[in-house]
């Protein structure tokens, strides 16, 4: 054995990356697709912003002013799913592949070709889904849930390349997890066993689980879109037998999982960068793993809270209420042990830690109206409203996308080798702050008074709120261009970076060189406690 | 060091001052919180959002205190060496516990309310609600469920208010042709489905909110003490005009509502004897005028041109210039499995006859013809 890893290695030690198209094509090097990933989801990110800004444009004012109400609904069912599936999921996977193998000390991913073909699928899948936009009849505008039969019987005719891309994009994920499974589970450097693995490997292990338990199932409510559309079966229509009611359940069960998909892997993030900042180990390790585990279980059977609405007997709209409410008790050991880990350290505040902290308030507020929200007889009063709507792009917008922000600047020296501009990182962490309170912070006010979601205009009451949110959209969407400059300036001309780049940082990752060599830990390093547990 | 810790009280002070007057001022301001409502139920629920909301703020101002405490005083800045501690059993162990402890407290008027909101039976009147894209239909039943009155309610919002050629009114996108009139103090039983897709049945000051699933009939109730008018909108997404289809309903003193109700009854029985008149060509293009309006514009447009390919247009269409029957047909049942609703099951003979004839000759279309009411009874009764 040693004689073929001997072999192995030597093989490996010249090969640099391959010259121009053809290396980003055929790589099946992690940092290379970690890049491309990242690249990706930050050009979606930008599209997904555009169709955002054209929504708070039209609600700047009351009144039909920009754009009209079916193309309206275009912009707001492709904002949803780029976001989701464009944007935020991918960013995580690109994260994944740089930091995954780093940290556990492996020298690539398990199954590196797979891993290529996992990306590349993406940009197709997308590009059919934004094609749709450009055809008669237009694209999805049914909503980000696509909720049937609004998105069967009564669809626009391109739905079809709407359901293609929503396999493609499924196929994608479960792929990815079982590479990032497969990594972890046998490419652990020795001596790093379960217990010692860091936050964002735990976090992301339990999240491939969700994505490879609900991307299926997701996979299987639009092939039955499918069926129902053109092979006259009628899962979803009531005139045939069918239920629209059976699609809410298939679609949450996949729904409600993926909305941990996209905050467990942040919650590892955050993990990392509250400690290396205040110089002090990650208090109550081992409650934060089961924490997040907690969180992964209860996501399976809290997910009608989301159809409170559509009529359901009153032991199950009970139960849903009491299941939902559960989930606060692991969120909070998480909020409660990053403030234990602040508490007594000896803080700085650069940039990372300034997403990492506005994450902790701004996702705890999001957690609170999340709380309010599974009350059930007062979830009948927020329900499809507005209320909705600020809750969740509390805990995506500076939850899961300030994790992903906090996390690029955080290992960016490790992945460039140059360090950002620290003053030009503080002014984008400024921006995106305001920006997106002054978004999002009204429309709990708007909500309250009753506006409902995903309507292109409203009545005169809400004009106010709606008004100085379109403001804060455009400075957030202008801060994101702001953030696209901080980084291709740091690349360009940053100071180059120590290869343990920040004072506190701990992890196998930071033993390696600024930048990352293109193989590393070809040769498993030594794993000692006081590197991986900090 | 005495004068630090002064400070750092009087600091408390005012942050725990401040809050209270910012919770006040919240929960003053009317247009910052949930409306109270106007029934039992809609009072519990605010009640308990209150509850809830005022909970959650406790939380936050601890949980937060004490993160802005150690922003505010570790940092490295202040020469603070960092600690070395980093798990505490004893200390999991309370901040899962306490917060278990704190949602059980929840939980209880929780329950309490939904159990009240789920007291159907005991109705007085029973009305159904059906939603359609982009209009509500409300049809009052008797003791059997047979109907005895329905009519339906659409959004009376000029297009000019909306494409901003003419100024909003108060009740912009908020009012409709035709209010559903419900009377005080009767338990009014709502059965809520749908003909095509989901819509949502909600008016906030009531504080009930059900989904209208085509195939599915879902129930509520209300009792209402104060007359007046009160308003709500579709709060699921339905399609283009989601925007567009407000629920108004008028609460009637119950003397006032007796009248109008048996008024209302003998007035549609008294027009269901007319019903097959023969109409002059411009009688006909008036009425056409107006249910076209109502009925049609929204897909088709008020010009005729539609929205290519998801709504056809009439301006020029073969159906609209070729034989009377089949464009009848189409109108009257519609098109399976597209938009295109079965408006036989909407309208009267007289509308579906005259909107057909303002089709036949509006919009450029000089088919010349005429299409009377009995053309349609004649078809109905599959002649």
């Amino acid at each position: 054995m040693s004689e073929v890893i001997h072999a192995d290695h030597h093989d490996d030690h010249d090969h640099g990356p391959a010259k121009g198209l053809k290396r980003w094509l055929f790589t099946t090097n992690h940092k290379d697709i970690g890049t491309l990933y990242l690249w990706f989801s930050f050009a979606m990110f930008l599209v997904g912003g555009v169709l955002a800004l054209v929504i708070r444009a039209e609600l700047f004012q009351p009144g039909l002013q920009f754009v009209q109400p079916e193309f309206f609904n275009q912009m707001t069912t492709n904002h949803g799913l780029i976001m989701v599936f464009g944007a935020i999921m991918p960013a995580f996977v690109g994260l994944a592949n740089w930091l995954i193998p780093m940290q556990v000390g492996a020298p690539d991913m398990a199954l590196p070709r797979m891993n290529n073909l996992s990306f590349w699928i993406l940009p197709f899948a997308f590009g059919m889904m934004i094609s749709t936009l450009f055809m008669e009849g237009g694209g999805p505008n049914f909503g980000w849930t696509f909720y049937a039969p609004l998105s069967t019987t009564y669809a626009p005719p391109s739905v079809t390349y709407f359901i293609f891309a929503v396999h493609l994009m499924g196929a994608s994920s479960i792929m990815g997890s079982i590479n990032i499974i497969a990594t972890i589970l046998n490419m652990r450097a020795p001596g790093m066993t379960l217990m010692k693995m860091p936050m964002f490997v735990w976090t992301w292990l339990i999240t491939a689980y969700l994505l490879i338990a609900v991307m299926p199932v997701l996979a299987g409510a639009v092939t039955m879109m499918l069926f129902d559309i053109h092979f006259n079966t009628s899962f979803f229509n009531a005139a045939g037998g069918g239920d629209p009611v059976m699609f809410q359940h298939i679609f949450w069960f996949f729904g409600h999982p993926e909305v941990y998909i996209m905050i467990l892997p942040a919650f590892g993030i955050v993990s990392h960068i509250i400690p290396a900042f205040a110089r002090k180990r990650l208090f109550g390790y081992t409650s934060m793993v089961y924490a997040v585990a907690s969180i992964a279980f209860l996501s399976f059977i809290v997910w009608a809270h989301h159809m409170f609405t559509v009529g359901m007997p009153l032991a199950g709209q009970l139960f849903f209420m009491y299941s939902t409410m559960l989930i606060a008790v692991p969120t909070g050991v998480k909020v409660f042990n990053w403030i234990s880990t602040m508490w007594r350290g000896s803080m700085t505040f650069e940039t990372p830690m300034l997403f990492a902290i506005a994450f902790v308030v701004l996702f705890t507020m999001g957690g609170f109206s999340g709380l309010m929200l599974a009350i059930t007889p007062v979830d009948y009063q927020y329900h499809d409203t507005y209320f909705v709507v600020a809750h969740f792009h509390y805990v995506l917008v500076p939850g899961a996308l300030f994790s992903i922000i906090a996390a690029v600047y955080f290992w960016f020296p490790k992945w460039t080798g140059k360090m950002y501009d620290e003053t030009l990182g503080k002014i984008h962490f400024w921006l995106s702050f305001v920006g997106v309170n002054v978004t999002f912070f009204p429309q709990h006010f708007s909500g309250l008074a009753g506006m409902p979601r995903r309507i292109p205009d409203y009545p005169l009451q809400f004009a106010d709120f709606n008004m100085i949110s379109s403001v804060g959209a455009f400075i957030f969407g202008l801060s994101q261009v702001f953030f696209l400059y901080v980084i291709i300036k740091s690349i360009r001309s940053g100071q180059p970076a120590e290869g343990r780049s920040w004072e506190g940082a701990k992890g196998l990752e930071w033993t390696l060189p600024s930048p990352a060599p293109y193989h590393s830990f070809t040769h498993p390093p030594v794993v000692k406690d006081e590197e991986v547990l900090g | 060091m005495r004068e630090i810790e002064q400070m750092k009280h009087q600091f408390m002070r005012t942050l725990v001052g401040m809050t209270v007057l910012l919770l006040t001022g919240l929960a003053a301001a009317d247009e910052l919180n949930l409306r109270v409502g106007v029934t039992d139920i809609s009072r519990q629920v605010y009640d308990l959002h209150m509850i809830i909301f005022l909970i959650c703020v406790a939380i936050g101002v601890v949980v937060f205190g004490v993160l802005f405490w150690s922003v505010f005083n570790h940092r490295k800045s202040r020469g603070v060496e960092p600690a070395t501690f980093h798990d505490s059993t004893k200390l999991e162990l309370a901040w899962t516990i306490v917060p278990t402890i704190i949602l059980i407290v929840m939980a209880i008027p929780a329950t309490q309310v939904l159990i009240a909101m789920y007291d159907t039976g005991g109705e007085d009147m029973s009305i159904e609600v059906r939603g359609y894209q982009w209009k509500w239909q409300y049809k009052y039943l008797d003791d059997d469920y047979n109907n005895t009155l329905s009519f339906f309610s659409v959004m009376s919002t000029p297009r000019e208010e909306i494409y901003n050629q003419s100024l909003k009114g108060e009740n912009y996108l908020l009012q409709v042709d035709e209010h559903l009139r419900i009377p005080t103090n009767r338990k009014v039983r709502f059965l809520i489905t749908a003909e095509d897709v989901i819509h949502a049945w909600w008016v906030p000051d009531f504080g009930i909110k059900r989904d209208a699933v085509p195939g599915m009939l879902n129930e509520l109730w209300t009792i209402v003490e104060e007359p007046g008018i009160y308003r709500g909108q579709c709060t699921e997404l339905c399609g283009k005009d989601h925007g567009f289809m407000p629920i108004v309903v008028e609460v009637m003193p119950e003397a006032e509502f007796d009248a109008w109700y048996s008024s209302k009854v003998s007035l549609d029985m008294a027009r269901q004897e007319t019903i097959g008149d023969a109409l002059t060509h411009e009688e006909l293009m008036a009425q056409g005028e107006s249910v076209y309006g109502t009925y049609c514009a929204s897909c088709h447009l008020a010009n005729g041109e539609g929205v290519v390919p998801v709504f056809p247009a009439i301006a020029g269409s073969a159906i609209a210039q070729g034989p009377k029957g089949e464009h009848l047909d189409l109108v009257i049942n519609g098109v399976a499995g597209s938009a295109m609703q079965a408006f036989g099951r909407q309208l009267d003979p007289a509308q579906l006859a005259s909107v057909v004839h303002y089709q036949r000759n509006a919009f450029g279309n000089d088919v010349g013809d005429m299409t009377q009411p009995q053309d349609v009874i004649n078809i109905s009764n599959g002649q």
